[in-house]
């Protein structure tokens, strides 16, 4: 056996879209003198973005499968829209509207995913389907009029916060719970790498060439400081952070430690070798569309919550940024490549454009202009990167 | 004697610093038929990319002079130009265009500004298809309503209606069964009196050594030599020991120590219907039987349905109304799902492994577990990546596939080293059986025979394996037994010593027809 050290050098094209968010930031951050950096503003950033990072992450799995899902701005709408009307107009309980909503949302899942997998209708047609008459069916439940305001128990999830521990920090306050969850962050990630060094020790892997992993880690640490002693210093970890935090969790273990994750990134890459290979590539197909429904009315609910009410036009288009922030984040048009941190980056990325762009008072009709010219040149980097390697 | 035609002389041609063609020097005579030889990533393709202008000028370094001109091809359309054209291994066809549309694809035949003549385009069609013999064929017929034998004339009358004179074909036979070879060997045959010059690329020596006037062997990217038929000695052998840069005495290794054992699996009355088709059979009354450590051939012409039967067993991916019975140690399982197949310790390696066998963005390790990630890799739902890492390493190591980690993505191997992952993706099944279709199709003999060594380890140790394979030599250098499959049935059984190719075709032709009441 050799006993020579293995490195390996770290995936630029994985932190490429960090750094390029981070440069982003750092433009807004001089063109508006600091204020895109405000306690305040860097809690909008979490809130306004919230629904898009959930449907950034159900919508990174259709993208894996080499396929889009155009009906969740719709399923966004339907969901609130059932929610909101049962809260306000039949003063029903809020868990049990919200269960319906997310049951809306499954049932239409399930009804996409039975065409796409089963009877081999293109992803494409079947979701502009639900797309259609999902936008109808609001309309016609709605009566095109907004539903609200929503009660405080319903809002929380959008707007609400955990509860803080206050103490005085500079010229004002800090939430102490903000500055122990930035710890705890840190000491789990230290202590994962050593871990990661370790085994990879133990079995003879390559490791990550050493100043590279500091510097990787140096950068991580100081954006989850950055993040956290921001909130902090404004009103503390908000609920849509927590909620966010589970999902993107779940979804970034799933994809990347579990078989049904490798099922997906297979068919993705191949169908007919993974078929071939034992991987029920129809079922595969079913749960992602299914998830995707499900993912898309929990985004309904916590929407609706941030906005206080339901209206017929919300969520309007918000399926193209959830495949943009996909592409963003380094994602595959043709499937099989991508990655949940990715997605999430990439709706980052979308949310700071935005917020910068509106603080510098550009117009929306421009700004969609700048966010189509970064989605190609993201991509484009993208793919002659790719071109260059092999 | 004659002139020459096309000279390369000081070819080198580096990607990223690995230098895959080092000074090439390379001569072909006017209407002659050249055959470039050489294992896997000797450079043969390097070579005939950078003539076509794949690679253009400037990338590469030497000397390309074609018809006494020193030439500098910057794009493909420079080299066709001058009546160069290459035919790559994977056709150029749009598989819902028609014939005549397929031959004039990116040389369309138009009348004023720019509007295509459709008669004209006829007309000339013709011209071309009777080059190859194919000019009774409908031109309004989409081309993939033909076979690929066919498909492959279309693609040799496409460079005809281009007025080539030097056609270069990359594997041309590579798809084709041993009939369809034939006539396509004899068409270059005819193109040679026609005066147009061949350089052909392939790994069947029976055909080069056949067709070929002279051969030039790469070996490494670069020149070995070039023999001349009627002047050096002339046989496979020869031609193997300047690829291999070594005498290979077999090319089948010896099994021994190898027992034949009880009956692993039996398969009873299977038959088949075409999956679109639903009246017509393509299986009929199948019953076979493998025993542990016993290598067993289906041997048959292509379109005999023994990728079908495979395929059909193997969790019932080819077929409808499939019926029969899969016994496996006497017991009778069902082999309906993949999954099925696979938890009765079932493998199946398919004929096309890019479309069939791997994910080829993904890396050696994902593709070697894909299989047998549920049952071996993953406690419960969650993947045990250290296991996968570990083992996949060990199956690198085993079967000798040359990459630089376990992390290479599989898109970036040689034919051969892919053929190795899918073997390996196979074996961590821990199958009882595998059915190996086409295992060695497209590799060189190098590959070829660490494949054999492996199929023969596998033996050794109580597998019982089945391999499919077009090429009658292989089939009777590997296997114990052979069934040979025509027309959908069993045409005959071959035991070791009656396993020749006279008797397997005798079986074929006996047969032929006979399935027709």
């Amino acid at each position: 056996m050799e006993t020579k050290k293995k490195y390996i050098n770290l995936d630029i094209k994985s932190f490429g879209m960090i750094a390029a968010l981070i440069i982003i930031f750092i433009i807004f951050y001089v063109m508006t003198k600091g204020s895109n950096a405000t306690p305040t503003n860097i809690n909008n950033l979490i809130m306004q973005n919230g629904y898009i990072i959930i449907l950034a992450t159900g919508m990174l799995l259709c993208v894996l499968t080499g396929y889009i899902d155009l009906g969740v701005g719709s399923v966004v709408a339907l969901g609130a829209a059932c929610a909101a009307k049962l809260v306000v107009e039949q003063g029903w309980a809020v868990p049990l509207a919200w269960l319906v909503a997310v049951a809306i949302g499954l049932a239409i899942g399930i009804f996409a995913g039975f065409f796409i997998a089963y009877l081999d209708i293109p992803p494409f047609v079947v979701t502009l389907a639900t797309m259609l008459m999902g936008r109808g069916l609001t309309y016609t439940l709605l009566k095109s009029l907004t539903v609200g305001p929503l009660p405080a128990d319903y809002s929380f999830i959008g707007v609400g916060f955990l509860p803080t521990i206050k103490v005085p920090f500079g010229g004002g306050q800090i939430d102490l719970v903000c500055v122990i969850v930035a710890a705890v962050v840190s000491v789990g990630l230290i202590f994962s790498e050593m871990k990661t060094i370790r085994t990879n020790n133990k079995y003879g892997f390559a490791n990550l060439v050493p100043w590279q992993m500091v510097i990787k880690d140096v950068v991580i640490l100081v954006i989850v400081w950055f993040f956290f002693t921001r909130l902090g210093m404004y009103n503390g970890i908000p609920i849509q952070l927590l909620v966010l935090a589970v999902i993107v969790g779940i979804y970034h273990f799933i994809t990347s430690k579990t078989v049904a994750g490798r099922q997906i990134y297979a068919m993705g890459g191949n169908a007919k070798a993974a078929s071939l290979s034992g991987v029920n590539t129809r079922k595969v197909f079913f749960w992602v569309y299914v998830n995707m429904g499900v993912l898309a009315s929990i985004a309904g609910i916590v929407l609706s919550a941030r906005q206080g009410g339901a209206n017929p036009k919300m969520g309007d288009g918000v399926e193209m940024d959830a495949i943009a922030s996909c592409y963003i984040g380094g994602a595959a048009a043709s499937g099989g490549v991508g990655t949940i941190i990715g997605a999430v980056v990439g709706a980052l990325v979308m949310g700071v454009l935005n917020n910068g762009m509106s603080m510098c008072g550009m117009s929306t009709d421009l700004q969609k202009v700048v966010k189509g010219a970064v989605l190609l040149g993201a991509v484009v980097l993208d793919v002659s990167t790719k071109k260059k390697k092999g | 004697m004659s002139e020459i035609i096309l000279e390369m002389k000081h070819i080198t041609k580096a990607f990223s610093g690995v230098k895959a063609l080092d000074d090439v020097n390379f001569q072909v005579e006017k209407g002659e038929i050249h055959a470039l030889c050489g294992e896997n990533g000797a450079g043969k393709s390097t070579l005939m990319n950078v003539l076509s202008g794949v690679y253009p000028h400037g990338t590469y370094e030497g000397d390309i002079i074609y018809k006494g001109e020193t030439c500098k091809f910057h794009r493909i359309k420079d080299s066709e130009s001058k009546g160069i054209v290459i035919i790559h291994q994977e056709l150029a066809l749009s598989p819902y265009l028609s014939i005549a549309e397929n031959v004039f694809m990116g040389n369309e035949q138009l009348s004023m500004r720019g509007v295509i003549d459709w008669t004209k385009t006829r007309e000339r069609a013709k011209e071309a298809l009777a080059h190859v013999g194919l000019q009774n064929e409908n031109l309004n017929a989409p081309v993939n309503t033909l076979g690929v034998g066919k498909q492959q004339l279309i693609e040799i009358a496409k460079a005809m209606a281009k007025n080539v004179e030097l056609l270069i074909l990359d594997e041309p036979t590579a798809a084709l069964n041993d009939e369809e070879s034939a006539q396509l060997l004899e068409i270059m045959l005819e193109l040679k009196k026609a005066g147009v010059t061949c350089i052909i690329i392939s790994h069947k020596l029976n055909e080069i050594s056949y067709v070929a006037d002279s051969i030039t062997i790469l070996r490494d990217g670069k020149t070995i030599e070039t023999l001349r038929k009627g002047v050096d000695e002339w046989s496979e052998d020869r031609i193997i020991k300047g690829m291999v840069g070594r005498e290979m005495n077999n090319r089948y290794p010896v099994r021994d120590n190898c027992p034949i054992g009880d009956v692993v699996m039996e398969v009873k009355n299977w038959n088949a219907y075409h999956p679109e088709i639903s009246d017509k059979q393509i299986l009929k009354d199948i019953n076979i039987k493998v025993r542990a450590g016993e290598v067993v051939g289906l041997a048959g012409l292509m379109g005999a349905g023994r990728t079908e039967f495979a395929m059909s067993l193997f969790g019932h991916s080819y077929g409808q109304k499939i019926s029969g019975e899969v016994y496996m140690h006497g017991k009778k399982v069902s082999t309906k799902t993949v999954k099925d197949a696979i938890d009765n310790k079932i493998a199946y390696t398919s004929e096309d492994r890019k479309t069939y066998g791997l994910v080829l963005m993904n890396d050696i390790k994902t593709n070697m577990t894909m299989a047998a990630l549920r049952a071996y890799y993953a406690n419960g739902q969650i993947v045990n990546e250290r296991k996968e890492n570990l083992d996949a390493e060990e199956y690198k190591e085993k079967i000798n596939v040359k990459a630089t980690s376990i992390h290479q993505t599989v898109g970036s191997l040689s034919g051969g080293n892919q053929q190795k992952v899918v073997l390996a993706k196979w074996m961590m099944t821990h199958p009882d059986v595998l059915i190996l279709d086409e295992p060695t199709r497209g590799i060189d003999v190098g590959a070829k025979y660490e494949i054999y060594c492996a199929i023969n380890d596998m033996a050794r140790e109580g597998k019982a394996i089945i391999v499919i394979s077009s090429e009658m030599q292989e089939i009777i250098g590997t296997c114990d037994r052979a069934y040979v499959i025509n027309e959908g049935r069993i045409a005959g059984e071959l035991g070791r010593e009656e396993l020749s190719q006279e008797n397997i075709m005798k079986c074929i032709m006996a047969s032929n027809g006979k399935g027709e009441e």
